[in-house]
């Protein structure tokens, strides 16, 4: 068995130094690498480019990170949740670009599975398509995308094992399965790590193969964005 | 006049047995309230579950699952979860067979802007721009005008598009419209609302169908 375990959120973010661009997984706030994020704070990296759906909301997820100005440049689909981001964003104190969710999903994908680039249809003809190749395949027209390149993925999944092997939860999967492997170096931080030969093969939804390293994450908060209940 | 949840209502009559659909947020969430009964769809939220359910009681609450709105959510029987990627994947694919979203503006060729006030607000696209490039079936859930009494149904878009002609259906709260040849073609009325303030309301060209009717809602 390949060991992707290490002891602690310290150890799994070594490395992760100013200016580096990190994917982020998660959709609003729900699957979204708490411990990580947390650790991010503490450790005071700056001018980080984060590629991440959202970006959190003013006191949580990414959120944390806008507050003390530790991202340079954001790249996400909606980030409609968080006041201080779009002050941010409207007064030029932050980068950003703003690209369709499919998209976003599938740039990281394909920067998981050795795919340089790849045609979309999303976005013809709008301003994301702006500098970009245009093909027409089957008479309808298509955008080049390409793949991300990023230094670390912070990942986040309910169980893990030793060996690297991680099983989501509910939509809490979202981008943290195209985002797992996308990056040099993929960090996953699980809610349960478990020795090997304890999760079932059939269930693993990202080998560890795609993992460099893994922890248990101390405390999950899960904080839910919009609770809503039935009337 | 409509109500929101009328204008809702109103769509739900366009289901079929068998459909997917995704529901953006607003009104077209209120959609699933109205499932015709004997009829079966399942509805696809693009954060990746394929068979929502209602929002949940107090005790089934679950942070790990959410609806694209971000809203606590329950799955029915035959549910399934997967990742943004294959979510997409179904969007691009083709795979689901009804989009429902709101829209800021709507062109008379079927641009939709719904994403961005220059200046003003800037959230995203989010999922918008996969689903409306993709979708064969599209329809549009608004208000006819906006706050200010303008119209929203446009000979042009003046806002940043978020695709390009791919709206087939507009159901406002005054009219259910088709795009017709670079036209908006005038279908069904609201009850009591007249042919007559619909053109004054619609700045883009408007031609009423000869079988134009009052909705049935």
């Amino acid at each position: 068995m390949i060991s992707k375990k290490v002891h602690s959120v310290q150890e799994a973010l070594k490395g992760i130094k100013d200016d580096m661009t990190l994917l982020v997984g998660g959709f609003g706030l729900c699957g979204i690498p708490e411990n990580s994020i947390a650790e991010l704070v503490r450790l005071d990296v700056k001018k980080l480019t984060c590629v991440s759906n959202n970006a959190g909301v003013d006191d949580f997820g990414l959120g944390l990170l806008l507050q003390k100005h530790q991202i340079k440049k954001m790249i996400s689909s909606y980030v409609g949740e968080n006041h201080e981001f779009e002050r941010q964003m409207l007064n030029n104190e932050i980068e950003v670009e703003l690209i369709p969710q499919g998209t976003l999903a599938e740039r990281c994908r394909s920067a998981k599975v050795g795919i340089p680039a790849f045609f979309t249809p999303a976005g013809v003809g709008t301003e994301v398509a702006k500098g970009k190749e245009v093909r027409v395949f089957n008479g309808k027209k298509y955008l080049l995308e390409y793949a991300v390149q990023a230094d670390f993925a912070l990942i986040k999944a309910w169980k893990g094992d030793e060996a690297g092997n991680i099983i989501f939860k509910g939509t809490a999967r979202n981008f943290n399965q195209a985002m797992c492997g996308a990056a040099k170096i993929n960090v996953v931080e699980v809610e349960e790590l478990v020795p090997v030969g304890e999760l079932n093969p059939n269930e693993i939804h990202v080998p560890g193969v795609f993992v460099q390293r893994i922890f248990q994450g101390e405390k999950y908060e899960k904080r839910i964005e919009k609770l809503t209940l039935k009337e | 006049m409509l109500s929101k949840e009328q204008i809702a209502q109103r769509i739900s009559k366009e289901l079929q047995d068998g459909f997917y659909v995704n529901l953006g947020i607003g009104i077209p969430t209120l959609v699933a309230n109205y499932v015709p009964e004997n009829i079966n769809v399942e509805f696809q939220s693009e954060n990746g579950v394929l068979g929502m359910g209602s929002f949940p009681t107090k005790e089934q609450v679950d942070a790990d699952i959410i609806n694209a709105g971000k809203q606590t959510i329950t799955t029915l029987p035959g549910a399934s979860f997967f990742d943004s990627e294959l979510s997409f994947g179904m969007i691009r694919g083709q795979h689901i067979d009804l989009t429902v979203l709101g829209a800021m503006e709507v062109s008379q060729n079927g641009d939709i802007a719904n994403w961005k006030i220059p200046g003003k607000m800037v959230k995203g696209m989010g999922g918008a721009m996969d689903l409306v490039a993709s979708a064969e079936n599209i329809i549009v859930a608004m208000m006819h005008t906006n706050r200010e009494g303008e119209s929203k149904l446009l000979k042009q878009c003046s806002l940043p598009l978020t695709g390009v002609s791919c709206v087939k259906t507009i159901v406002t709260n005054l009219a259910l419209l088709t795009i017709e040849n670079g036209k908006f073609l005038l279908k069904e009325t609201a009850p009591d609302v007249g042919v007559e303030y619909i053109k004054s309301v619609t700045e883009g060209e408007l031609i009423v169908s000869p079988n134009c009717k009052t909705m049935f809602i």
